[in-house]
């Protein structure tokens, strides 16, 4: 009786489904669903290589300078790095004197008090302030920007689909949607081009996007070490900053998994060897039925265990 | 643990055998482990993975404190201090990556360990309360994860909270107040993340407490085995320790290298990135999906797609809870005698089908829905139902299963398949 009701549920759930998958195909025969331009003109993100990329990776501290240096002077205008503290520059290569010379300088300064009065004030930012925000707050950020929010970018390498790769595509990828062509040749259709104080980029998944291209023009940085600040190196370099700040202990990381790694590999050998000795002596004493052998050595029982019976 | 080819347990040292007669806890670990818990000398390294389980559950449950030491659960506070943690903390990373990956890991482990016991009729008597016993615990480690997943608020876990509860809406009239009733709101927030937060820490005690009961009610009976044959006496049977012990323990190891692989070199792959941008109530994200370890029944939830006389949402819900539910049912749907697969051809196709068909649900529950991707997902759905209500108890009565081996010694001394039927 229990494997009738069951069964009788068995087939009401499968009939339902059938019903829901006719329903489906015969919608999608009726109404084909339209191909959205997003769709059509999204790309994806460029390939990427950078020096932390891989297992062994590690950072390349020259180009996180020079990334910090492209935040610093133009990302820094609109967007913050909440979670990231000036002292953790040290890890950049930065001494402790730069530190407090970074701090002290950047433009935007800590939200205070006035000692004396307690009204709201603002003072030079120490080297255990995290960054403070260009913004005041969400609203003033908005209004500053079309009502657009420019997000934190301290973790934006990993709340992204394909992390510095895809934040390297979207400062390169800016175009204009009158003259872009997508891959079938086809021109970007009228509802589909950025309307105003927006801006076209195909790696952005919307195509449309409130932030104007941050970075245009060949030297808009100038690099202390002589690196050539092209848009395509300036943009490469803020995105290995940002896989930094969004993963500061990568290295430490894979450095501990490396000898993690190896510690573990080494012990399942051991212990496979282990297990084998014992499996060959049990089974050995099961198999005869004799007496449980004592001590056998081990190089004995293993070769007998491999080549008869497991 | 009544055993008749069990060693009793007779201490020698003066000192155990004090303590044996005041707190019998040397005898406990010699009949749970020792020479007095024979174990069937067959098993092969499907078997491994219950003991695997037990220590996820021990890291899930050292890294969970470790992190909670760290954690405010409080909706403005609980990303900055997972951040915190993650930067500015001594190790920090490594515990709540470990912890992360640590939750995937179970999962893989359980779901071997759950397929094992449906190809080699776990679930049959006389273990059939292990069986049900180790569905209450993976109900319980759903739970587990769902919140646990909800902690660190992100937008995947604010999103994720908000459709999981919302799944109970689907039910007229007494839906909606239920919904609130659980997340204490009308969305999750504040009392949502605090209830969170101490339910995610008090489950993982009763997930302990209920492997104790599913592994009591194992020693009972015994270990099954790949056979699926009777312990006929000694001979069949190896002591625990140290043949157990010692293939767990390389085993262990190994398994532990996958999961620090994964965990140092790859610790974001098994989540969405969209979990590293704090909960915004007001900004949805383009496709919701749970962790991968819910994908099939999301898939099964996803795939009812026609109110027919019920909401279709209702349908999707019923079916979800409906199709771990029905596993409770297995030890009488499938009547075979014969327990393991390995005797029964028809069973056997069934099984691999099965087992390709809730691959298919995780695939079709993963990413976003395409007309194609949820056409595909119908049918792995009904194939889901129909394989467990219709199918099994049709196939336990139409096969003809192969000659079972006379004992477990029979098979590993002429182990090729179903063909020991002489004696000798």
């Amino acid at each position: 009786m229990l494997r009738f009701i069951l069964g009788f549920i068995g087939l009401v759930f499968a009939g339902v489904l059938l019903i829901s998958l006719i329903g489906g195909v015969s919608d999608y025969y009726r109404h084909p669903p339209a191909v959205l331009a997003a769709e059509e003109f999204h790309v994806e993100h460029k390939h990427l290589k950078l020096a932390s990329d891989g297992p062994f990776g590690k950072f390349d501290r020259a180009q996180l300078q020079r990334g910090f240096q492209v935040y610093g002077e133009v990302c820094a205008a609109c967007h913050s790095l909440s979670f990231v503290a000036f002292r953790d520059l040290k890890d950049l290569g930065y001494n402790e004197a730069e530190i407090k010379k970074i701090a002290s300088d950047w433009k935007t300064q800590v939200p205070s008090i006035n000692p004396d009065t307690g009204e709201a004030a603002t003072r030079k930012a120490l080297p255990s302030d995290h960054f403070p925000a260009p913004f005041a707050n969400e609203t003033a950020a908005r209004a500053a920007n079309n009502n657009a929010l420019p997000p934190d970018l301290s973790l934006m390498t990993k709340a992204r689909e394909g992390g510095a790769a895809y934040v390297y595509s979207l400062l390169t990828g800016y175009r204009d949607a009158n003259t872009y062509k997508n891959e079938e040749g086809e021109a970007v259709p009228a509802d589909a081009r950025p309307a105003a104080n927006l801006h076209f980029n195909p790696y952005f998944a919307n195509l449309n996007l409130a932030m104007p291209p941050p970075l245009t023009s060949e030297g808009q940085v100038s690099y202390a070490d002589g690196t050539k600040p092209t848009v395509d190196q300036m943009a490469k370099d803020v995105s290995a900053f940002l896989v930094w700040t969004a993963e500061p202990n990568l290295e430490r990381r894979h450095a501990v998994g490396l000898s993690v790694s190896i510690f573990l590999l080494v012990a399942s050998i051991l212990a496979f060897l282990a297990y084998q000795n014992i499996s060959a002596e049990t089974k050995l004493s099961k198999a005869g039925g004799a007496p449980e052998p004592k001590k056998q050595p081990a190089k004995k029982t293993r070769a007998k265990g491999n080549a008869g019976i497991s | 643990m009544s055993f008749a080819w069990a060693k009793p347990y007779e201490p020698k040292h003066p000192a155990m055998r004090w303590l044996d007669s005041r707190l019998p806890l040397p005898r406990l670990i010699y009949n749970a482990t020792g020479p007095g818990y024979p174990v069937p000398r067959n098993l092969n390294y499907w078997w491994n993975f219950g003991s695997l389980a037990g220590l996820f559950l021990m890291i899930q449950i050292l890294t969970g404190i470790t992190l909670a030491m760290w954690f405010y659960a409080t909706a403005d506070g609980a990303f900055a201090s997972v951040e915190h943690l993650m930067r500015d903390v001594n190790a920090g990373w490594l515990i709540r990556y470990a912890h992360m990956n640590g939750a995937s890991f179970f999962f893989i482990v359980v779901y071997i360990h759950i397929f094992r016991g449906l190809y080699f009729g776990s679930y049959k008597p006389p273990r059939e309360l292990v069986w049900m016993l180790g569905l209450v615990i993976y109900l319980l480690m759903m739970a587990t994860a769902f919140m646990g997943y909800v902690l660190p608020w992100g937008q995947m876990s604010y999103w994720g909270a908000q459709v999981i509860t919302g799944f109970f809406s689907a039910f007229p009239l007494i839906g909606e107040p239920i919904r609130q009733w659980l997340l204490g709101g009308y969305a999750p927030d504040q009392a949502a993340i605090s209830r969170f937060f101490s339910l995610h820490y008090l489950l993982p005690f009763v997930i302990a407490a209920v492997v104790i009961l599913h592994i009591w009610a194992l020693h009972i009976q015994g270990s099954g085995n790949p056979t699926g044959v009777d312990v006929k006496d000694e001979k069949d049977t190896v002591p625990f320790h140290p043949y157990y012990t010692a293939k767990d323990g390389w085993f262990v190891a190994a398994f532990l290298l996958a999961y620090a692989i994964v965990t140092f070199f790859a610790p974001n792959y098994l989540g969405h990135p969209d979990n590293y941008i704090q909960a915004n109530a007001l900004a949805t994200p383009a496709h919701i999906v749970p962790e991968w370890y819910f994908w099939p029944f999301y898939a099964i939830l996803k795939s009812f797609t026609v109110d027919f006389i019920l909401p279709a949402k209702l349908w999707g819900v019923l079916a979800m809870f409906g199709s771990i539910l029905l596993l409770f049912f297995l030890p009488w749907l499938d009547r075979s005698p014969v327990r393991s697969g390995r005797y029964r051809p028809l069973f056997r196709t069934f099984f691999l089908l099965l087992v390709v068909d809730v691959l298919v649900l995780g695939w079709a529950g993963g990413a976003a829905p395409t007309p194609f991707r949820v056409a595909i997902g119908q049918i792995a759905a009904a194939y889901y139902f129909l394989h467990f209500l219709v199918i099994l108890p049709l196939v336990s009565k139409l096969e003809t299963p192969l000659p079972l081996p006379m004992s477990i010694t029979d098979s590993v001394l002429k182990p090729k398949r179903g063909s020991v039927v002489t004696a000798g």
